[in-house]
């Protein structure tokens, strides 16, 4: 194997979680519900697949816990959001909050055992081919997974009657309402699978990325999968792109690293962070276009009134 | 079960004074079902987490410690969450604050006079404010969510701390160790009685809380940051710039929470190290909300979580259990406090019949 291909396959692995986590979000904030938890539930989702793993030694166990674990967490912040129509942005938080301090405690007793590693798929025939069967058919559940969910999210929201109401819901809920959809329980839906994804990213982290458990094992990436999905313009294909790149610029602080650049490596550490900045501020800065692809009513709570 | 919510004509004054209580009870008996669970005797845990702090003048003086950077941030977190800016750096504010006071302990050791102290506090504020300028300039000026932008630059703030002072600011003297030298005594913050170790942060804390309190309830400034806050399009028919709100609630904020730490790190550490917060700048997240957003409250309920952090330590000492569970303890509370708030402007009405027999979705 080549060293491009190398790299490449690194870059997907670290993108893999980015993706996934920024997907579910997206369709949680297509649906109007601005969800800050998501780096709780990824790191939810981590220390519960990994947890599962170890106990039954099956990964595709961890998998199943960690995207249940994710989406009973967020059901908590839909009940608190939703059906208490709390503040969304502090109850993210508190989402976040939690979910370190309940992964922190739950998994103690693992720090530091070795995990099992997710095996790789690998797909007959279409793993020989050069250079792209290495790359994208000897690959592991997650990886497929994470594309098939940005395509089936694709294809949800803009080709089936039930994506058009979520968007409808999200863009106005009074008037989705007048008409007849079910405002929040469309809204708790798109939450839980919010949840789901990014238990799912946090299952990718524990059981692909770094097979172990550490505490806030996540290090902020749930916070830059929210970055990606103002990036994305909350559009689903985007989300691959900007996935891709965030991986490939924390990935090539890691080479940078290794081949000893005279640059301090916490600098190099920080390029990930600073990246989301730069990129928020390219994406953001015209307030017409950012006006358009935001779901209008992202942030607002909703109260049926009788 | 269905749940249903009803908004009352007016804000019940009963529920605003009661529900930060309503969530601390409900806190504590979920976390006492917690500790049930992880197989310790609730009621000694809960007494060394809650009553053992509380018992010896030492401890008191702990609390103090605690509390005041907890306040102090908490303070500005309220006047940038009540006019609708979600400053949530405030660590990497409090940790650039801490970094630009040491300035002059660390490069200019050589100096003793009188003067170090005070410009110490300056430079704090300042380079806590010049931090969350930046999320400031970038959500006044170029239209970016500074949600995301304040929590980005958390991370910068950690590492920029961690290469200081494993790096330039190293002691030479310190065996390698990962911390810069300790303060000359003329710049370590006095302490405020005699009889125990808590030192000035606090009194700047009580005081930031009353300077702000005053503000928000007697000036025009404080109606202002109201007005801005609950509705952008009525503060601009009143002539008020949400443009110069963002500036002024995030240099407040963030002055604030530099002060916190330079006090933290003048007074309680002496030194710096590549950690100098256990999560205070998220911590104060939470004492903005169970106080109310109101600064007066904030004292209280810095006290409040000042007491589960000293609690946690206890508890590792006499149960043998490790620090995570504070964290739990500080995330159920938040979640309750939000959950009690929706008390205040709802009735909230439990429908217990079969969900089949609802009138269809189309009627509601």
């Amino acid at each position: 194997m080549g060293i491009f291909e190398a790299i490449l396959l690194t870059v997907i692995t670290a993108a893999t979680p980015l993706v996934l986590a920024a997907i579910g979000e997206l369709v949680t904030e297509r649906s109007g519900v601005l969800n800050l938890g998501v780096e709780g539930m990824m790191v939810m989702g981590a220390a519960c697949a990994f947890i599962a793993t170890q106990q039954t030694g099956s990964p595709y166990v961890g998998i199943l816990a960690g995207i249940a674990s994710g989406a009973l967490f967020s059901l908590l912040f839909g009940f608190l959001t939703l059906t208490l129509v709390t503040n969304q942005v502090a109850t993210g938080l508190a989402l976040t909050i939690l979910g370190l301090g309940v992964s922190g405690m739950i998994g103690e007793a693992y720090v530091g055992q070795s995990g099992i590693k997710l095996p790789q798929i690998v797909f007959p025939v279409l793993s020989d081919i050069p250079f792209l069967g290495a790359i994208l058919f000897r690959q592991d559940l997650i990886f497929y997974l994470s594309i098939a969910l940005v395509a089936g999210v694709h294809w949800f929201l803009f080709r089936s009657r039930a994506g058009l109401k979520l968007r409808a819901v999200g863009d106005s809920h009074s008037s989705a309402h007048a008409l007849g959809v079910n405002v929040i329980r469309t809204r708790y839906l798109a939450v839980m699978f919010g949840g789901a994804c990014a238990g799912l990213a946090g299952a990718q982290l524990s059981l692909v990325y770094t097979p172990q458990w550490a505490e806030n094992m996540s290090a902020g990436r749930g916070w830059i999968a929210l970055a990606l999905v103002v990036f994305a313009s909350w559009r689903p294909w985007r989300i691959v792109a900007g996935g891709y790149l965030f991986g490939a610029v924390s990935i090539s602080q890691l080479y940078a690293q290794a081949f000893g650049i005279g640059i301090p490596s916490q600098f190099l550490s920080a390029l990930p962070y600073l990246a989301t900045i730069v990129v928020l501020i390219l994406i953001s800065h015209n307030r017409r276009t950012t006006l358009i692809n935001t779901p209008a009513a992202l942030g607002k709570s909703f109260v049926p009134d009788r | 079960m269905r749940i249903e919510l009803e908004r009352r004509p007016d804000v019940s004054k009963l529920f605003s004074i009661l529900s930060p209580f309503i969530a601390l009870g409900l806190t504590i008996f979920f976390g006492g079902i917690m500790f049930v669970l992880l197989g310790k005797d609730p009621v000694s845990a809960l007494y060394s987490f809650f009553i053992e702090p509380l018992t010896e003048v030492w401890s008191l003086h702990e609390l103090a410690i605690k509390a005041a950077p907890l306040i102090l941030i908490a303070v500005g977190l309220s006047v940038c969450y009540r006019s609708n800016n979600w400053n949530i750096g405030a660590e990497g504010q409090f940790i650039m604050g801490a970094i630009a006071g040491s300035i002059l302990p660390v490069v200019f050791h050589e100096w003793h006079s009188p003067l170090v102290l005070p410009l110490m506090m300056v430079l704090g504020m300042l380079g806590g404010a010049l931090f969350a300028g930046i999320p400031a300039f970038l959500k006044a000026h170029l239209n970016t969510n500074e949600i995301l932008t304040s929590l980005m630059l958390v991370y910068v703030a950690q590492l920029f701390l961690d290469w200081l002072v494993r790096g330039p600011w190293r002691n030479p003297g310190g065996m390698n160790f990962p911390e810069t030298r300790t303060f000359d005594a003329s710049a370590i913050l006095p302490e405020m009685i005699a009889s125990g170790r808590a030192h000035w942060g606090f009194g700047f804390a009580i005081l930031a809380a009353i300077l702000v309190w005053f503000m928000m309830r007697y000036t025009l400034k404080g109606f202002e940051i109201t007005v801005l806050g609950q509705s952008e399009r009525a503060g601009r028919f009143a002539g008020f710039s949400s443009r110069k709100m963002i500036w002024f609630s995030m240099l407040l904020s963030g002055a604030l929470a530099g002060l916190a730490g330079i006090a933290e790190v003048s007074g309680a550490i002496q030194q710096l190290r590549p950690v100098i917060s256990p999560g205070y700048g998220f911590t104060a997240i939470i004492v903005a909300f169970l106080g109310r957003l109101n600064p007066l409250g904030i004292v209280v309920a810095g006290l409040v979580l000042a007491l589960t952090y000293l609690g946690g330590e206890a508890v590792q000492v006499s149960l043998q259990i490790s620090d995570k569970p504070i964290r739990v303890f500080q995330g159920l509370l938040l979640f309750f406090v939000l959950s009690c708030d929706t008390l205040i402007h709802y009735k909230i009405r439990m429908m217990w019949y079969d969900l089949t027999k609802t009138t269809g979705e189309g009627a509601r």
